[in-house]
């Protein structure tokens, strides 16, 4: 298909409006929807010419004997300053229409989603599938996280990545994956929408082996991208089962998602086998994606990419694709209780493990890895449960803060590297003890941090409380319908890994910021705070981790003084925004599972109380945490004796990376070897050989008769004359 | 008396053809073979006039295609065998089995 680039944002497609308008407000005006995923493309392809450019120049320099420094002399080439303004520009463009979209998508009475068509991408049989793009209230959320906070991080990387030889390149991949990200979300078809989900893991791969000359870090991308395969294998299989159908089901003959939805509940069985493999299948592909147990092995090892890289792919946007996904399909997953219950306790499950791992981290990104790990379970507790709204509430606000905590890691790496390439130490400058006494160097990166805390330990106000309240309390609500014994059991490991999640978050913040400093006398003078070019993001989605909760506020707290009387605006605002995509998925649930009760499990008691009671005890667990941790006496990580006992359990992850590497990865070693040696090069190519020798040993008898003489030759003529002869003879 | 003589004529030249086989398989100098080969093409020669004898003038017609071509073969094979006696200095034909594979 060979489309100009301008088709997009020119000729707009022709519109199939899905369905008529409500009565009241007017209708939603889409604008330039196309030009939102073509922006990122754009700066992808700038940034791309720019890289390859430096790399020709860096080649022949190369070969000239010599390594170029592009830098050299304090002056930046062109391609080396163009990505300052294309990377993020191109964001800052697309985050502007998707706003522009989202306040007009307020201003309007949309129920049912628009469908922007743009050219039908293939047409096989009964197979037919378009380029479009669906706009509703779920991929605008979407739209406007990966968008917003994309820009946010895209603004930290330039003060983050200035000083690294292959700038360009870096923001070329950073912005192809926004487009692959927008495609994701913004596709209205399973097929397109895998097409985003196996872009943006290709980009994660690229990205996580940025620094592809270090073998550990380029073998750390290959295996988030060879886990990921493993989840891919169930996205497709639930397209196929969609498509075609299995049995007595005949299969719903498209991919798109208006029809599939509006079709499902007709045509699947509650609770019925196709719908629950189904919905299996499209589990097996978030766990995948969303570093779930048992695929989340890959998501630790990503934090060897770039620090903004970790905080915009694997904590904000591309991880939380399998929420999303899980979202999206929600009238599937109602259809199917043991498919929503198998997302809830993957995902409790998830939560309160890695939160465990965190414990006993010392690199402080792996412990915000696991962090992200956790979080994502409760996601995944969320959309399980049939909270869609509250699952992807927390979806938007660990968004803001994760990412913050991110960047935050990120300017606390900036300045320690800094600081000990100035002393040519090589201690590890992502090692917390190695850190310690933070605070006095950089005291923005310190308090903004200390709010991200505060959201993800859930106390109150901040945006964390919030969003993960809901999610537990909309658990505990399912304890009284079917299943309930496993709700309630999702609902107490919901509840402990959040006191896990304070204590790991706490000890993170004052083995870093606070006691006494351990990077050395000298590398201390070289600490600073990270370049406003970094502090601002960091700022902005400090603010967003503040009010960002606010949007939702249950209507139980709303009115109490956790509401602040009223005082907090907008009570379950987005319950309501997400409405018309969720709502049906709500009413399945409610029918078939029964109806969210208004009381925690076992104990009894309203939303309100376990709010309180909840947001008291993270903060006494902040407040007990700092305090034991403060107590403790870190020593630099060379100096520093080896975990012993459980704490080296978990130090080691449960040596889950190691068991997979007994029953995986070293029989799948084994046996590639041997079909490799046995199959392959004895048995096949045996064969193959064996063929060839034969004809050859025929070739061999034949030539036996080819002396070259010219007498033999005679003979055998005479003698053939002689056969012939005899033959017309008798 | 004409079949008489057509009989002995036939025996005479088939007398010759096996004469001129047998030189072919067993001789190994390349200009005695080419004799032998001569050999061969003028019994057959001598049967065609035989027989032409008895069955019509074509037999006769037939010998002139064969001596023309005779000719043709003999101006060729020995300009062959005069190269290859350049060459090899020798004309026997077991010096020279380069038409194997």
């Amino acid at each position: 298909m060979t489309l100009p680039l301008g088709y997009f944002a020119l000729q707009e497609g022709h519109e199939i409006q899905a369905a008529a308008h409500g009565p009241a407000g007017e209708a939603f005006e889409p604008f330039l929807p196309g030009l939102v995923i073509l922006l990122p493309l754009i700066g992808f392809l700038l940034n791309g010419a720019l890289a390859l450019a430096a790399s020709r120049r860096s080649a022949d320099s190369l070969r000239g004997g010599v390594e170029l420094d592009f830098f050299e002399g304090g002056n930046r080439p062109l391609t080396h300053r163009l990505p300052t303004w294309i990377g993020p520009g191109v964001l800052g463009l697309a985050f502007l229409i998707v706003l522009v979209n989202f306040t007009r998508m307020l201003g309007a009475d949309l129920h049912e989603p628009i469908i922007r068509h743009y050219w039908t991408w293939m047409n096989t049989g009964a197979f037919e599938v378009d380029v479009a793009l669906q706009l509703d209230q779920l991929s605008m959320i979407m739209m406007m996280v990966v968008t917003g906070v994309g820009f946010l991080i895209h603004v930290f990387s330039v003060g983050y990545m200035g000083d690294d030889q292959g700038y360009p390149r870096y923001f070329a991949y950073l912005n192809l994956f926004v487009f692959f990200m927008l495609i994701l979300v913004m596709g209205a078809s399973f097929l397109l929408m895998f097409v985003g989900w196996e872009g943006v893991g290709f980009c994660s791969y690229i990205l996580i082996g940025y620094w592809f000359t270090d073998r550990e870090k380029a073998d750390s991308g290959k295996k988030a991208f060879i886990v990921n395969r493993i989840g891919d294998l169930g996205f497709l299989a639930a397209m196929f089962l969609l498509f075609a159908g299995f049995g007595s089901f005949g299969g719903f003959g498209t991919l798109n998602f208006v029809e599939i939805f509006h079709d499902a509940p007709d045509a699947l069985v509650y609770g019925g086998g196709i719908v629950t493999a189904i919905t299996l299948c499209l589990l097996l592909g978030a766990t995948g994606k969303s570093a779930q147990i048992p695929l989340y092995v890959w998501l630790p090892d990503a934090m060897a990419g770039p620090t903004p890289v970790s905080a915009l792919i694997h904590a904000a946007t591309m991880v939380t694709a399998g929420v999303y996904m899980v979202a999206r399909t929600s009238v599937l997953f109602a259809l199917a209780p043991v498919g929503g219950l198998s997302v809830a306790l993957i995902g409790a499950l998830t939560a309160l493990f890695a939160a465990t791992i965190g414990l006993a981290q010392y690199d402080i990104k792996r412990v915000l890895a696991y962090s992200t790990i956790s979080q994502l379970g409760y996601m995944f507790v969320g959309v399980g449960v049939g909270a869609y709204a509250a699952g992807v509430f927390h979806l938007m606000t660990h968004a803001f803060f994760k990412a913050l905590l991110f960047l935050g890691s990120g300017a606390v790496i900036h300045s320690m590297h800094h600081a000990l390439h100035h002393t040519h130490n090589h201690a590890d400058p992502q090692d917390m003890r190695n850190m310690g006494g933070l605070k006095k160097f950089m005291p923005i990166t310190w308090i903004t941090m200390w709010i991200a805390t505060l959201a993800i330990a859930g106390i109150w106000p901040f945006a964390g409380f919030f969003s993960k309240d809901e999610i537990i309390w909309y658990a505990g609500a399912r304890a009284a319908g079917t299943y309930g014994a496993w709700f309630t059991l999702i609902w107490i490991m919901a509840l402990a890994a959040a006191m896990i999640t304070a204590v790991y978050m706490t000890r993170l913040m004052i083995m870093t910021f606070h006691g006494k400093n351990r990077t050395g006398q000298e590398e201390a003078k070289h600490l600073h705070e990270a370049p406003w070019v970094m502090w601002v993001p960091l700022a902005i989605l400090a603010a967003l981790s503040i009010f960002g909760g606010w949007v939702n506020v249950p209507h139980a707290i709303s009115d109490s003084f956790l509401g602040g009387y009223g005082l907090l605006p907008m009570s379950e605002w987005l319950h309501d925004w997400l409405h018309p995509i969720a709502g049906v998925a709500t009413e399945i649930q409610a029918t078939g599972a029964g109806e969210f009760s208004h009381h925690a499990p076992l104990f009894g008691g309203g939303e309100l109380l376990w709010a309180v009671l909840s947001t008291v005890a993270a903060l006494v667990v902040v407040l007990v945490t700092a305090r034991i941790v403060g107590g403790f006496k870190y020593l630099p990580a060379s100096e520093s004796p080896a975990p012993k006992g459980f704490k080296k359990v978990l130090y080691m992850k449960y040596y889950i990376d190691e068991l997979y590497d007994r029953i995986i990865v070293q029989p799948l070693i084994k046996a590639s070897r041997f079909a490799w040696k046995v199959i392959d090069a004895g048995i096949v190519d045996g064969i193959a050989n064996g063929l060839g020798n034969l004809a050859r040993a025929f070739g061999w008898f034949g030539s036996l008769f080819q002396t070259g003489s010219v007498n033999t030759y005679a003979l055998f003529l005479a003698i053939g004359v002689l056969v012939i002869l005899g033959v017309v003879a008798f | 008396m004409l079949t008489g003589l057509l009989t002995e004529a036939l025996v005479v030249s088939a007398f010759l053809f096996v004469v001129g086989t047998f030189g072919v398989l067993v001789r190994r100098n390349a200009i005695i073979m080419f004799l032998c080969i001569e050999l061969q093409l003028n019994a057959v020669n001598l049967s065609f006039v035989a027989l032409s004898r008895a069955l019509g003038i074509e037999g006769q017609l037939y010998v002139f295609f064969v001596m023309t071509v005779a000719a043709a073969e003999a101006a060729v094979g020995l300009a062959i065998i005069i190269s290859i006696f350049r060459h090899y200095e020798t004309v026997n034909v077991n010096n020279f089995n380069l038409l194997k594979w």
